[in-house]
């Protein structure tokens, strides 16, 4: 993606011509925490089917990517974690969804090394677990290690806090999670963040990503930022 | 008398030694920050990107871009310092955190921990389990002896999926403390009152005494 003007109006237009069925788009976010919602919900109003998410779980039932579960969608997850959500449950059960567990660490690795043009890697995580079935192993020094492949997708979708408009991006305490490595792994990276500046006023000793991973970036007009589990302590 | 759960936890939080980076799991392993003694300073990591994790936020401190890897709002410490999934992880395998403590469905007497799945029920996940077990320094198990049924869940061998591999260090449960050293069970510590006996009836696992 080239083009000198990273800035679009909002979700719908950022994500113009990008979207095809069968697709593999990777999810920012951690729970409902740092999650895309403006882009979910303009990738639910495109109709695209067939998809093929990688996130690290899967929304509630009525937020987050739960929303393209509705629709069905979604063919395939790779996440870590899946358990807040009823309407994955029966969609999995009933044989509609496929589900590719990824140790989280994993699945943040896999990601990076696809950013970064490492086709794969070893890891002692699985090791004599499920997840080392039909995978290689190797010996290094007196313990085994598993190798686990790149992932690569057709389009990250990002949230930020604050972009500039070169597309270099910061991120708000744990709202930060998979974005980073997501937005690096993706052919396109289209970035929603809840404040666009003008290039310049970001101090570069202090950018987070920056913007040669991030094609196209929008102001969302207005964040829900549902909490999952809202949690307090008495004074 | 076996352990209460106060108990347990306060056992569990005499292996946090001063200045240990430390990732505590869902449940039960949560609750042992609350025993830690005055003076001894733990970092607490939360493997979705945090470092120096605070308490429960009041009511009105609550801010959805800061939770823990419960998905619990929490509040952040003059040492807090985030970061992404990737340089958490890093962390994590790298062998930089110096203690998990995490809870389990069966522990067996090599140190094989089954905590993520059991056929035929809805499997939710592993999370982040695999790699902490893999990368942690030293990983402790805090759980009741006995599942809810009454059977064993320290046993000669996990029928479970596994977690890991010869990866747990110590388990604690209600009725006393043991350490997988070698590949073999070794009971450690018993809880005042609870005989060798009762253990022994309570667990498949072969253990040295």
């Amino acid at each position: 993606m080239a083009g000198s003007n990273k800035v679009y109006a909002n979700a719908r237009e950022a994500l113009d011509g990008l979207l095809f069925d069968g697709m593999t788009i990777l999810a920012g976010g951690f729970g409902l925490c740092g999650i895309p919602e403006h882009m979910i919900l303009a990738i639910r109003e495109s109709g695209v089917k067939n998809l093929t998410v990688a996130s690290n779980n899967c929304g509630v039932d009525d937020f987050g990517l739960g929303l393209l579960l509705q629709t069905r969608q979604i063919k395939k997850m790779i996440s870590s974690y899946v358990g807040e959500n009823k309407l994955f449950e029966d969609q999995f059960l009933n044989g509609e969804l496929e589900l590719e567990f990824n140790p989280q660490g994993t699945l943040a690795e896999r990601c990076r090394a696809g950013g970064a043009g490492i086709p794969a890697f070893y890891t002692r995580t699985g090791v004599g677990t499920v997840i080392a079935q039909g995978k290689e192993t190797r010996e290094f020094g007196d313990e085994t290690y598993l190798m686990e492949t790149a992932l690569t997708g057709d389009l990250a979708i990002i949230k930020a806090w604050k972009a500039d408009t070169s597309g270099n991006l910061l991120f708000r305490k744990t709202a930060r999670n998979f974005n980073p490595p997501m937005a690096t792994a993706g052919k396109v990276c289209v970035v929603e963040a809840e404040h666009v500046v003008e290039v310049g006023s970001l101090d570069p000793d202090n950018i987070h990503l920056p913007g040669i991973y991030v094609d196209r970036v929008f102001k969302g007009d207005r964040f829900e930022k549902r909490i999952e589990r809202r949690t307090i302590r008495e004074q | 008398m076996a352990w209460t759960r106060q108990q347990m936890c306060e056992r569990a939080a005499l292996e946090l030694a001063d200045g240990y980076y430390c990732n505590l799991g869902i449940g039960m392993p949560t609750l042992v920050a609350n025993y830690i003694p005055e003076d001894v300073h733990v970092h607490f990591q939360s493997e979705n990107g945090m470092l120096g994790m605070g308490p429960f936020p009041l009511d009105n401190e609550v801010d959805a871009d800061l939770i823990n890897a419960g998905k619990q709002t929490i509040t952040e410490t003059p040492e807090s310092v985030y970061f992404d999934s990737a340089t958490s992880f890093a962390m994590i395998r790298g062998g930089h955190i110096d203690l998990s403590i995490l809870g389990a469905l069966q522990v067996a007497q090599n140190g094989d921990l089954a905590n993520w799945m059991i056929p035929g029920k809805m499997v939710k996940g592993m999370g982040g389990a695999m790699d902490l077990v893999a990368g942690v320094r030293r990983v402790v198990v805090l759980m009741e002896h006995n599942a809810r049924d009454g059977s064993a869940k320290l046993l000669k061998q996990c029928t479970l999926p596994l977690t890991g591999a010869g990866v747990v260090d110590l388990v604690i449960t209600d009725l006393g403390v043991f350490e997988i050293l070698d590949g073999a069970m070794h009971l450690r510590e018993t809880a005042a009152g609870v005989g060798i006996d009762e253990i022994r009836a309570r667990t498949e696992a072969e253990f040295a005494h």
